[in-house]
Formats: structure tokens, sequence, C-alpha cells
């Protein structure tokens, strides 16, 4: 089958880069590029050439089996598309709903790449994660670009600055990559998610997760984050104000399925000081800023900078293209068990059925909810306080058993050594008295040498040959041949032993 | 007067071996200590053979030539296998040192029967030594066949397995009582014969990945059937270096139960460890995701800190010479490079370490488990290679599971995991392992080795382009 990649209309990013052109390539597809496609995310058409594409004109590509874009056509380019295509491309199906049944009407399979269920197996062919992840570092360069001030604290010989305040709302993919890279440029990042169980990975990134009770939130089925109670809202809205206040620059990334609720009102906006700035990322969906306007740079009477900016991802084209691109590359995988460059959907496996719209004039959407959770089921409910004192009862029984144990073995020990003669008994302390110095000296061993000391003792432990010396020069012949066959051996253990020691430690080397 | 210096050179060995076994305790004091221990070996022997001279009972000159004889084997055939042998075969060669050390022990003990008038507590002595001597013998050697692959490693589990050792432990005790009673040689046979057989029941019932603890378990035995048979011979030189070589396996055989969260009982016991692995525990499946070398080169050149986790798979591969250039060659590019060896990674406590050392990784760039836990979160790239239960955060996370407990190696914290592995089989303890479908998780299939060098080539290549 032939794959083909036309050059975008509204948008810089492309859905193949000459690297996963090879790779489609791999799966057994023919792959055509239209002139120009890779252009704004510096792929040139040559590059694709190289990589095994033709480069042809756009009608040659939309004529493909299967055409991957980046976002939907447009309603004329749906219109030239021939029964049986298959279009794999970001279509917002749930709000797109005449795109969807225009897609219906022309018989094409449309398979959605934005309508992946957020399952751990999917993951690899989520392009939402993808773009989120570029547009949450993408907001940290435009903020940096429009602060006042630097991210990082400086001491010099003409004093001192503070590091940037920097306040992410929505601990997404999109939140986690700003704090990461607010993080990398020095800021002192403080987040905040509605979602509690996400904390851990906040303060993974190294940024400091602030903590409102009030404000649990459940995860659904599919694993995206949903709306909030009145309640909820009320406490998490007083929060907003608290942290926006002291933040130098707030980046917002609360979507909940395509639209913004409003984290940060004109109240807030006039409380923080000249010079900040907002980035909303969920301009796209309204804003999360009741100030924003989406697409534009507005500043504010009181001097803060509130970005709307919805290209992010289109302004990082090259890396976002190549992301994305393998993105389609996993789908396509997927979608090609057999490696033979022939697609076949297969509607029972719920990832692939999640992201079909249509198939071949049959209208599949919106899919059966996913079965799998994302989320991590709640811990099963143990008392705290039973289980610790039930523990602690075991383990002074096992402490008292122990006692009468060694008690006994004491007084065991101390019978049979009174009955026994005195040499023995001297030789009996010299033994305790070695046991407790091969312990002392023993014990801190370092890990990495434990395998020379094992030779070690080993050769020392030869030491038997000297019992067996002595009896060499018996008159018994059966006892000098014993003898001769003991000391043999242990005489191999003492020069092996010694020398294998030796060996491996002048291996042991430090670095230098 | 003889025996005034013997005893003086002896006492003077037993603290040289006191001070070589403390020697060993740190990289920079290591080597003193082995040549401390070799000094107080040859003190020892010095005086020994001057004794046995005087107290030869046949001419002087034949006993000075057996010994000589004695000394040029154990010369020869010592020096020849320390020489030759591979540090992925260390296992191997120190369970059979083991088993030398347990034969002789046997033997002495016989000889001590045979020479001496019967007396209570030497009977006891004697008795122990032997015992201890012969389940040292037949089970160093049951290690050394697992571990060269001369037999299956697989635990051998025989029906009523405990209550057939238990049986002959009992038997061996009512034989023990007979001997002393005055039962002559034959209880002292039948106990041999018995105590061989437990000896090689006991090792066989061990799987081969808890062979760490078994052969510094042997060790231990080989020190106390040294210390048994000082006591029968009244030498305080044998004792101390009995007790001493004891204790440090029986430390040593702590160390690696605690590092398996297992008590030594259950170790012992056996049954637990089978090899190979199949993947028996399928309800945690998931999907997992494959990368190839190029990929990996690629993150590593481009990685600020990376940590090397390696385990028995690498020494089975004889990966530690392509992971050392591999190194050195990501060091050269700036990037800081660290090894996290668990404790119980490998077939022997520290064989990771030697392994690494042969391959001339410097060892202060080989951290253990505690040193490096902390710094995982901070890593970017994590490389497993031929390891697998000590990496399973199952052990942290499911009680149910089977190693559920065991401190392990808190890899998935770090940003990036690249699993080496042969297939998706489990590692010995059966375990299906969660790390494996992480999302950070990438598995890198093939031999070990193999790998390691295309990633090398490929390191090679990118650095050719730049």
């Amino acid at each position: 089958m032939r794959i083909g990649i036309p050059r975008e209309d509204r948008e810089r990013l492309v859905a193949a880069t000459p690297a996963t052109v090879a790779q489609l390539r791999k799966l057994g597809y023919d792959v055509v590029v239209e002139r120009g496609a890779g252009e704004r995310a510096s792929y040139p058409d040559e590059a694709y050439t190289d990589a095994g594409a033709s480069v042809v004109d756009a009608r040659a590509v939309w004529e493909s089996d299967v055409v991957t874009a980046v976002r939907a056509p447009s309603p004329e380019r749906l219109a030239s598309l021939a029964e049986g295509t298959t279009l794999v491309a970001m279509l917002a199906p749930h709000s797109e709903p005449a795109l969807v049944e225009a897609l219906r009407e022309r018989g094409v399979t449309a398979i959605a790449l934005d309508a992946v269920p957020r399952i751990s197996r999917a993951q690899s062919i989520d392009v939402l994660s993808t773009l989120a992840n570029v547009a949450g570092y993408r907001a940290v360069i435009e903020a940096a670009e429009e602060y006042s001030g630097m991210f990082t604290g400086q001491v010099t010989a003409a004093g001192k600055t503070a590091p940037a305040n920097v306040f992410v709302i929505g601990a997404g993919v999109a939140g986690l990559a700003a704090i990461g890279a607010a993080g990398s440029l020095g800021a002192q990042v403080r987040a905040f998610d509605v979602r509690p169980e996400v904390g851990e990975q906040i303060e993974s990134m190294g940024a400091q997760f602030v903590r409102l009770e009030a404000a649990q939130q459940e995860v659904s089925a599919d694993g995206y984050a949903r709306e909030l109670t009145a309640e909820q809202e009320r406490a998490t809205m007083d929060l907003y104000a608290a942290e926006t206040a002291r933040a130098d620059i707030v980046i917002t990334t609360a979507l909940v399925r395509g639209s913004a609720p409003t984290t940060i009102t004109a109240d807030m906006v006039a409380a923080m000081r000249p010079g900040s700035v907002i980035v909303d990322l969920a301009a796209s969906g309204g804003g999360n800023c009741e100030l924003t306007v989406p697409g534009e740079k507005v500043v504010t009477a009181n001097g803060v900078t509130i970005l709307g900016y919805t290209d992010l991802t289109s302004r990082m084209a090259r890396h976002t293209s190549q992301l994305f691109g393998t993105n389609v590359v996993n789908l396509l995988r997927l979608l090609t068990p057999e490696r033979d460059g022939r697609l076949t959907l297969d509607l029972e496996d719920p990832v692939q059925r999640g992201m079909t719209v249509t198939r071949a004039g049959e209208l599949l959407w919106p899919p059966p909810p996913v079965a799998v959770s994302a989320a991590q089921s709640p811990a099963a409910q143990v008392d705290p306080a039973a289980q610790a004192r039930a523990t602690h009862e075991a383990a002074q029984r096992r402490r008292r058993r122990r006692s009468v144990l060694y008690g006994a073995g004491a007084a065991l020990a101390f019978v049979l050594l009174a009955f026994s003669p005195a040499a023995t008994v001297s030789h009996l302390t010299v033994f305790a008295l070695a046991v407790i110095v091969g312990f002392y000296v023993i014990n801190n061993v370092a890990h990495a040498l434990h395998t020379p000391l094992m030779s070690q003792t080993n050769a020392i432990s030869g030491i038997i040959l000297v019992g067996a010396l002595l009896q060499l020069g018996s008159a018994d012949l059966l006892v000098s041949a014993i003898a001769f066959v003991a000391a043999s051996v242990a005489s191999i253990n003492i020069f092996g032993g010694f020398l294998v020691t030796y060996r491996m430690l002048g291996m042991f080397r430090k670095d230098g | 007067m003889l025996t005034s210096i013997a005893q003086a050179a002896y006492v003077v060995a037993a603290v040289l071996f006191v001070l070589s076994l403390a020697g060993l305790a740190r990289q920079e004091t290591a080597r003193r200590g082995n040549v401390l221990g070799m000094v107080g070996m040859g003190l020892a022997l010095g005086a020994t053979v001057i004794l046995a001279a005087d107290t030869s009972e046949r001419p002087v000159l034949v006993t000075m030539l057996l010994v000589a004889l004695v000394l040029a084997i154990g010369a020869s055939v010592g020096t020849w296998r320390a020489r030759t042998v591979e540090m992925t075969q260390m296992p191997e060669l120190i369970a059979i040192l083991h088993s030398f050390v347990g034969l002789a022990a046997v033997l002495v003990g016989f000889n001590s029967y045979l020479t001496s008038e019967p007396a209570i507590v030497h009977d006891v002595e004697v008795f122990l030594g032997v015992l201890i001597g012969a389940v040292t013998f037949t089970g160093s050697i049951v290690a050394y066949l697992k571990l060269a692959a001369k037999i299956r490693s697989a635990p051998l589990v025989l029906p009523a397995r405990n209550v057939l050792n238990l049986v002959a432990i009992v038997v061996s005790l009512g034989l023990g009582v007979w001997f002393v009673l005055g039962g002559g040689i034959v209880p002292l046979l039948v106990m041999t014969a018995i105590a061989l057989a437990l000896g090689w029941h006991l090792v066989a019932a061990i799987g081969g990945g808890d062979m760490p603890v078994v052969v510094s378990m042997l060790n231990s035995y080989s020190g106390w059937a040294a210390a048994a048979a000082g006591l029968m011979l009244s030498n305080d030189l044998l004792i101390i270096t009995g007790a001493l070589v004891g204790s440090s396996g029986a430390i040593l055989s702590y160390i690696m139960c605690r590092a398996m969260n297992r008590s030594f009982v259950s170790v012992i016991l056996g049954g637990f460890g089978t090899e190979g692995g199949t993947v028996t525990a399928g309800d945690q499946q998931g999907e997992h995701r494959e990368t190839f070398a190029a990929d990996v080169a690629e993150q590593l050149a481009a990685a600020r800190s990376v940590v090397i986790v390696p385990g028995y798979g690498m020494a089975v591969a004889k990966a530690q010479y392509p992971v050392a250039e591999l190194v050195a060659r990501l060091r050269g590019l700036g990037v800081e490079v660290r090894f996290g060896v668990h404790p119980v990674a490998g077939r022997l406590p520290g064989h990771m370490n030697v392994l690494l050392a042969e391959a001339k990784v410097p060892y202060d760039i080989v951290l253990e488990m505690d040193e490096i836990n902390d710094d995982l979160p901070e890593t970017d790239i994590v490389l497993v290679i031929g390891a697998n239960d000590v990496v399973n955060p199952a052990a942290l996370d499911d009680p149910t599971s089977p190693i559920a407990g065991m401190p392990v190696l808190e890899v998935w914290h770090a940003r990036q995991v690249v699993v080496f592995k042969r297939s998706m089989a489990t590692g010995y303890a059966g375990v299906q392992n969660p790390l494996f479908f992480r999302e950070n998780t990438a598995m890198l299939f093939g031999d070990a080795k193999e790998q390691t060098e295309a990633i090398l080539a490929a390191l090679r290549a990118h650095a050719e382009l730049a």
C-alpha cells in the first residue's frame, strides 16, 4: 500500500520526517511526500528522497491508500478523497461532528490520532502526550523571552538576584515538561494539580507540590481528569490566588476534554507584579486565564504579559515532527501486524477501536468506554494501628523465644565445659575468642572484596596442612598414606588460594 | 625447645592471619593483607616442617622428601589453577578449594583416631571434625558441579527431603554416642558415609541463584572443619584459623541472606531457585517496548549520568570487557558512568566486582546498592545488563511476591531504563518483573556481549561523524 504525506495547510509540522519515512518503508509501505511538506520543519525534499520516498504533488499524495496528516484536511480536500482511503490525523471527533459526518459520507476510514485511549500500552502512539510535552517545554522558553529577569538566581560582585518563581498549574504531560524545563533553567518551581496522587511525579521533576486537602479529584477509567465539584473549586481558587500573587511566571495547563476551566481570574492577574508572565497552554480551549486571547500576546494595564499562543508545538517544528512522526510509525506498526505493507484494522483491540472514527461509511464514534484503567486502584484499607500492634506483639514473642533458646544453649555449653578436661577448656577458650575476633574483623569488609576474602580464607584454612604434615612421619604406612593425600590437597589450597587472591587484588585499580 | 619455637611461630602466624583478614576489609590495604597471610603461612609451615622432622618416627630424610613432594604437588597444581582460572569461573574454583579443605579434615580426623589413644573428649572432636569435613567435601563438590554447569543447577526436590536430612543427623548423633562409648572404627565409617550423602543432598536441593549463600556457607563449614581438626590435634593455630574462617564465612552467608531478605534456614532447606526460568506468573504481563543498539548509543552519548547494573547474565555472556570499553568511551565523552552492584548479583559474593576489576573498571566507580539507590532518580539512563530479580519493583510494591521485602536497586526511578535480556523469561526466582512493562523501560533483546559491542560500534560511528 502507499502512504501519502501531505503538506499541512495551517501547520508547520509534518506527519513524517525522513527518519520515520525509512521506518514506514520497513513496514512494507511505499511512501510519497508532497513537495515542500517538510520545508517549514527544516526537512528538505532531498532528505525524503534519500530516505526512499518519492516527492510528488498534492494530488498524488491525497490519492494514496493511506494519508497520514497532522491536522484534519480542509473541506475541499475532503471532498476529493476517494472512497476506501484511510485517513490518519488529529480529527478532534468529539468537537467536530460535522467533520465526522463528512468522513462517513465519503466512505473514508478515519483514525483519530487525538483519540488514543490513555492506557500504558497505547503510550507510544499518543500524539497528545507528544505535543503536550513540547508545548510545556516551549511555554517556559516563551516565558523566559518575555520575563524581565533571569531564571536562575545569581550571586555576583554586583550583588545578587533572586531566582524566578514559577508556578505551574496542572501536572499532566505539559505541566511536568514545563516543570522540568523551568527547573533546569534554575527557577524555583511550585506546582499544583487537583489530582493529589500526581504529587510524587511533581516532586520527582524537582518542583514543590502545593497541597490542598479539600481538592480531591478522582480519575476516570480512561485516564483523563474530571471536572471539580463546587466546594473543591472554591478552595482551589483561593490557592491559585495566593500562588499567582507570589509567582513571577505562571504556566497554566488545565484542559479537561478540550475545554479550559478558568484558573486565573482578572483579579488574580491584577494582583501580580509588573513584568510577570502568564503562559496559557489551554488557550486552544478558550484559555485558563480570563484575560487570555487565544493566539495572541496581551499586556495588561499593570504590566503582566499573558501569552495565549496556540502554536507552541509548531514553533519547534523539527523535533515535534520527529516525535509526532514516530507516534504515527508506532500506530502503523500496530495496524500492520504482518509487516507486509497491508493495513488491517482490528476493532477487537480497544486501542484501535478507540481511535477509529469511521470505517468505510460506517460511523464508529463514540467508541465504547475503555475497560482498562490507567489509574491505580486504591490500596486496600487496613487499620495501620492494629497492624503495628500485631507486628509488635509478634516481634516480642520472637524475642522471648530467642532469649529462652540462647539461655538453654549457654547452660548446655556451661555443663559440657565444666565436665571437660582442663586442656580442652583452654583450647575452647582460644576457639571462642577467635570466633569473636573473626566476627569483628570480617564484619566491615567492603562488599567488593568478598570474593578475594573468600579465596584468602580458603588459602588460610589450608592451614590444616599443619596437622597432616605432623602425621606424615608416622611409622604406620596407612597413616602416612592418608596424611600424604590430606597434605597434598591442603597444600593445593594454600598455593592456589593465596595466588588467586593476589591475582584478583592486582586487578582492582583506582581511577587514574 | 623446638616445640616452644614452633609455638612462638604459630602465635605470630595467628596474629598475621588476623591482620591479613583485617587488611582485606579495604581496597587500600587488601594487597598488604594478602601478603601478610602468605608470610604467616610461610612461618607456620616452616615451624611445622621442623617439628615434623623432629617428631618423625621414620628416617628424617624420608619424611622430608615426603614433605617436599607434598609441597611440590601443592605448588604446581595450585599455581597452575590460580594462573589459568578465568574470573568468570571464580565461583567454581572457590567451591572446589572448599572441598579440598573438607577432604583434608576427614583424612586428618581418621589419622588422628588411628594414631592416638581412645579418650572421650578426643573422640568427640574427631567425630565432629570428620562430620563437618565430610559434609563440606561433598557439598562443595556438588556446588562446584552446579557452578561449572556439569550438572543441572535446578534444586533437587526429593519427597520429604527435610525429614531425610533430619534422619541423617539423628542417626549420625546416635553413631557418635556409639563411637565415643568405644564402638571402634565402624560407627565412624558409617557416619562418614552418611555425612557425605548429607552434604551432597543439602547442596543438591539448593537452586543456582542461591549459590552466593551456599558458597559462603561452605566457606564457613571448611573453617569449622579446620577448627575441629585443631581441637583434636590440640593445635591452637588450627583452632584460631578455623574459627576465623568459620566466622568469616558465617558473616558472608548472613550478609547474602539479608540481601535477599531470606532467612538462612529457608535457603538451607532449599527448593527455591529454579534455573533458566519459565514465565509462570503471567498475570502481570503487559506491553514491553523494544529498543535497538543504535538508539541506546544515541541516548548514552546525550546522557549526563549513566548507571550500569550488572548481573549473572553479564558473567554468562562474558560481556564485562565490552562493558568496560563502553564505560571508558562514555567517560571520555564526559558522561558520568557508575556501576550499581547488588550484594547477591552473580553466583559468588562480590562476583561482579571481580569481573569488572578484571576488565579494568576502576573500583571507585563500582558502588554498592545503598550507595547508588539515592542517586538513581537523578540518573538519565540505567543499563541493566543480565540482572533481573535484583531490579524487580515487585519486591517493594507487591507484598504477595515471593521476593517481597528483598532490598533491590530502584532503577525505575531513573529517567530511562534499558534492560539487556535474552528473552522475556523470568529470573531465577521465577517471578515476573513489572519493571519491563514500565513506561520508562525499554528492552534490548539479544546476547549482552553482542549488544554491548553493537552499541560501541554505533558510538564509534557517531564520534566519526561528529
